[in-house]
């Protein structure tokens, strides 16, 4: 029996045979183009479009002053897509998992129905629908009024703040030049839209799985639905938001078509950038110097984020062993006295 | 109006074509562990949930210390419910799901850390107080749910078949613990339980629910003595039935004609006349059996027939017996004297004879 289970070798073996198929598979797809990407950086280009000798000719060439306002660009709309897309999803979520059974399936299935039609017709669509004549380009223009009217009213280094963040521009609006199409309010309404279904899933997903007796027993002791809601149902579903935030932001930040397409020139992210060099330019090394930046830029914070939730964890962890220790103390107390 | 704390009145609640709570009206004192028995399905729930604020009467209104509480929200409502399934947040601490309400209440920190830790320590979890609900057995979970409920001093708490999901051995404990809880606190218990031995254990008095009507509402004692319908007295223990009708009356007495029987004596506490048809209810622990018949002193006044035994079940403090007599099928439950294993033993196909005082048969409305 010893032999059979507990000799090291035979197990260790085991352990390999089941963990190398999803090792490879990572490796060919993933790793060895990641690293051919990179690896493309430090050569040159050719006339011809090929890749050149090693040199260190791309990185030194990376200095176009456009790109630190591209990449910015890029991550703060993916970062307004990815929010706007879970605000819409978590209480979509809650009403298809509240449903009875019968009228779940058929919304649920319903979600993923646009998947049937081709992305890049269904973008097309909505370059017809956000045409200067259409009632879209009307909501815009209130939009654009009622933003200017609230913008006028906050103190001047917030308005200088806004602008700089390039969440606001400064001018009047003018009707006549502001249109919907070739706008980033376009990039991102017709971005949350095809992102919401990556959004809707997980959730639901996670929502379903949610024992709902719990919002019960929440109002029970006191609480207001509202207050429920936040502090039961979305921490019930934290795993099935952290998927949806991911299943968003990754694809927003390498999006190209719907820039391309409804952005015009007002709105190019790094998508467009990469394919421009890529593609027109036939200079595949500064293509993949601009993929490696964009990852970069987005792995840094990541990075940052999950060293501080480790530290907040690890800060918890302390706060409790001292409550715990307070705890027994007074207890301890307790039966000393009596 | 200690007597009328909690106060049904025609409360009727229907889902569709079922009547789930069926005009019922009561009250619950204050401060008393109070239980709504009843087979599963047969309105207990719903009755319970309208008094949380999770479900409306269709008519009727309750009152719960004098006021109206039918259509508040169940957060304005001073009542706490232990739920079957606990209910306790997955995401928090033991010490943050029982401080859940007195967070909500906005109570000052230290007010908060020193209840919470006092009842903490009654229900013996001061250890436990950092884990994760999923990291309790289902007791301490159980006894989790029940502080959670208790901190704030409800006015009434609700407990929805606590014990059900437990074992034997814990539900007997957790029983005693219960019990001991309420003497505690001294809040009003409404407990819900299809369960007889529990309710009887445990309550001051009992309702027993039958398809969405109160059959009975009394003390454990006089629930099982003197039950007022057939439904009760089968569902509350075991009983023989002897279905038939009065043929004449002699003082406090009265003699019974069954089919196919002969006559039964039986106490006339209803003063029923001749003619009547009724049920008399006999619970087993009251029926003897013997070889020879009763001393001629008690024999005289008592109901002696010869029966055949047909089944035994030897269950330790007691033995059960089925005979036969007439054709009828009566239950008996015979304790063990000391003499037991001298005795000659009853066993299977023996001819005896079956007895009991008048005075043990208790007649009961006739089901319809
Ligand atoms: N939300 C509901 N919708 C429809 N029928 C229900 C609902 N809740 C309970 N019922 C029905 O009402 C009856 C009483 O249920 P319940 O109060 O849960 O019984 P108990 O708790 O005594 O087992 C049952 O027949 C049940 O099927
Ligand atoms: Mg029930």
């Amino acid at each position: 029996m010893r032999e059979v289970n507990t000799n090291p070798l035979r197990t260790r073996k085991a352990e390999w045979c089941l963990t190398t198929p999803s090792f490879l598979w990572l490796a060919v797809f993933f790793v060895i183009p990641a690293v051919i990407v990179l690896a493309f950086t430090f050569h040159g280009h050719d006339a011809s479009g090929g890749v050149g000798a090693w040199s260190m000719s791309t990185w030194r060439e990376l200095v176009d002053p456009d790109y630190p306002a591209i990449v910015w660009n890029t991550i703060r709309i993916s970062f307004e897509v990815t929010l706007w897309s879970i605000v819409l999803a978590i209480p979509s979520a809650y009403a298809i998992a509240r449903m009875n059974p019968r009228w779940r399936a058929i919304v649920a299935g319903s979600i993923m129905l646009p998947f049937w039609t081709s992305f890049v017709v269904r973008v097309f669509a909505w370059k017809t629908m956000l045409h200067p004549d259409g009632w879209l380009q009307a909501c815009y223009i209130v939009f654009l009024r009622v933003r200017g009217w609230l913008f006028d009213w906050l103190p001047g280094f917030c308005q200088q703040f806004l602008v700089w963040l390039g969440l606001a521009s400064s001018g009047p609006v003018d009707p006549a030049t502001s249109t919907i199409l070739d706008s980033e309010t376009a990039v991102v309404l017709v971005s949350v839209y095809s992102f919401l279904p990556f959004a809707i899933m997980p959730i639901y997903t996670a929502a379903e799985k949610f024992d709902f007796s719990l919002l019960e027993a929440a109002r029970d002791l006191g609480a207001k639905n509202f207050y429920a809601f936040r502090k039961i149902f979305m921490p019930g579903i934290r795993q099935g938001i952290v998927s949806a935030v991911l299943m968003v932001f990754i694809p927003a930040i390498g999006s190209y078509v719907i820039p391309q397409m409804l952005g015009g020139t007002n709105c190019v992210l790094i998508g467009n950038k990469i394919f421009m060099r890529a593609i027109q330019n036939r200079n595949i090394p500064h293509a993949s110097a601009l993929a490696t930046l964009m990852a970069v830029s987005v792995l840094i914070p990541i990075g940052l984020a999950m060293w501080w939730k480790r530290r907040q964890d690890l800060r918890g962890k302390r706060r409790l062993e001292a409550q715990t220790a307070r705890l027994l103390m007074t207890t301890a107390e307790g039966g000393n006295a009596s | 109006m200690a007597d009328e704390f909690l106060v049904f009145d025609h409360v009727t609640k229907r889902f569709g074509a079922l009547t789930a709570v069926d005009d019922v009206s009561f009250s619950v004192k204050k401060g008393e562990f109070f239980s709504l028995l009843g087979p599963s399905g047969c309105g207990k729930t719903t009755l319970l949930r309208m008094v949380g604020g999770f479900e409306r009467p269709d008519t009727g209104r309750i009152y719960l210390d004098g006021k109206d509480i039918t259509d508040a929200p169940p957060n304005m409502r001073r009542v706490h419910t232990v739920f079957q399934n606990y209910a306790l947040f997955p995401t928090m601490t033991i010490w943050d799901n029982i401080a859940f309400s007195l967070r909500l209440a906005k109570k000052p920190q230290e007010e908060i850390d020193e209840a919470v830790d006092a009842i903490l320590e009654m229900i013996r979890m001061s250890d436990h107080a950092w884990k994760y609900p999923s990291q309790l057995s289902g007791g301490q979970k159980q006894r989790v749910a029940i502080a959670r409920a208790l901190v704030d001093h409800p006015q009434v708490l609700l407990l929805d078949e606590p014990l059900a999901a437990l074992d034997l051995k814990l539900r007997q404990h957790m029983l005693l613990e219960l019990d001991t809880i309420h003497d505690q606190v001294g809040s009003t218990f409404v407990y819900v339980t299809h369960d007889q031995g529990e309710a009887m254990s445990l309550s001051d008095r009992i309702a027993v629910m039958n398809r969405g009507k109160v059959e009975q509402l009394d003390t454990p004692a006089k629930i099982y003595e003197a039950p007022k319908t057939s439904f009760v007295a089968s569902f509350i223990g075991d009983t023989n039935f002897f279905h038939g009708e009065i043929v004449s009356v002699e003082g406090d007495y009265c003699f019974i004609q069954v089919a196919g029987f002969p006559q039964i004596k039986a106490y006339n506490d209803k003063k029923l006349s001749v003619g009547q048809e009724i049920d008399l209810s006999v619970r087993p622990e009251k029926i003897r059996l013997s070889f020879t018949p009763p001393r001629p002193e008690e024999g005289a006044a008592i109901n002696v027939f010869p029966s055949k035994v047909k089944d035994v079940v030897y269950q330790g403090v007691y033995t059960k017996f089925w005979v036969t007599s007439s054709g009828l099928q009566i239950q008996s439950l015979q304790p063990h004297s000391r003499f037991l294993l001298d005795q000659e033993p009853i066993t299977w196909n023996d001819e005896v004879f079956v007895w009991w005082h008048p005075d043990d048969g208790y007649m009961v409305e006739c089901a319809k």
